[in-house]
């Protein structure tokens, strides 16, 4: 069932970013205590495979998740469905990886 | 039937037989045949759809088997042994109201546990705490558990 798909998706998604929300946390409130440069944030992210991936998958599963529970506000407050829905979504999924991705290379190996 | 006097009293889903009425309409998420009587087949067909239902697999020609009240599925059922099928939980319930106005095919994965059902039960039962299990159960099973 495709409700079901959706559910879970969300729910592994969430599970999956749980410890990525507490490690971005706890990376900032560490990294920011002698004020922050754009050069620091460089020299630590440029190249780095392991940032890459940190926030490559967060930024592939907010975009999965954001976009799903997005889908069911816009469903049942605007009662909106079919096809239209779908496509929103996908536009929400497809948009918030793009901006995410750009980010995450920008900062690693452009 | 008992069960069946259930409507929007004061605005909120309440038995019509126990609630001093000041207004009265017809219960919530249900189609309304005339004045206060609704037509409560869609909220029983999601119930059987939902195998809320009893599958007799013994004949009159076999002996009464004995109930062992103390097995976990026993226990578990008697968390809602006392519904009377009045149906305020589901007029209770927002997100029927708005899954309905769509399709309403997401079954108890739709459920947003806001709780309305477990408010408004007249019996004090807790059909948010029974969706929750049935998501639990269904997870399992997403993962090919058993039950």
């Amino acid at each position: 069932m495709f409700a079901m798909r959706l559910y879970m998706a969300q729910r592994i998604t969430a599970l999956l970013m749980a410890p990525l929300v507490i490690g971005h946390l706890a990376v900032m409130i560490y990294a920011v205590q002698d004020g922050l440069s754009t050069a620091e944030i460089l020299s630590r992210t440029q190249g780095s495979v392991l940032w890459f991936l940190f926030y490559g998958t967060f930024v592939l599963a907010a975009s999965v998740h954001g976009a799903i529970g997005l889908r069911t506000v816009i469903r049942e407050w605007l009662n909106v469905s079919g096809a239209l829905l779908e496509i929103v979504a996908i536009f929400i999924a497809v948009m918030l990886f793009t901006l995410g991705a750009r980010a995450v290379w920008a900062v690693t190996f452009a | 039937m008992c069960g069946s006097c259930a409507m929007m009293v004061n605005g909120v889903p309440r038995w019509t037989c126990r609630t001093h009425i000041s207004t009265i309409a017809p219960l919530r998420n249900l189609p309304v045949i005339k004045d206060l009587v609704v037509d409560m087949d869609p909220f029983f067909d999601k119930w059987i759809a939902a195998e809320g239902v009893h599958h007799g697999r013994l004949s009159r020609h076999d002996s009464i088997p004995a109930v062992d009240e103390t097995t976990n599925e026993r226990t578990e059922a008697n968390d809602a042994i006392e519904c009377i099928n009045c149906a305020v939980c589901y007029a209770a319930c927002d997100t029927v109201a708005s899954d309905d106005a769509v399709s309403g095919d997401g079954g108890c994965v739709s459920c947003h546990s806001m709780g309305s059902c477990t408010a408004y039960c007249p019996v004090e039962l807790n059909p948010m705490l029974a969706i929750a299990k049935l998501k639990r159960v269904t997870t399992k099973r997403f993962f090919g558990g058993k039950q």
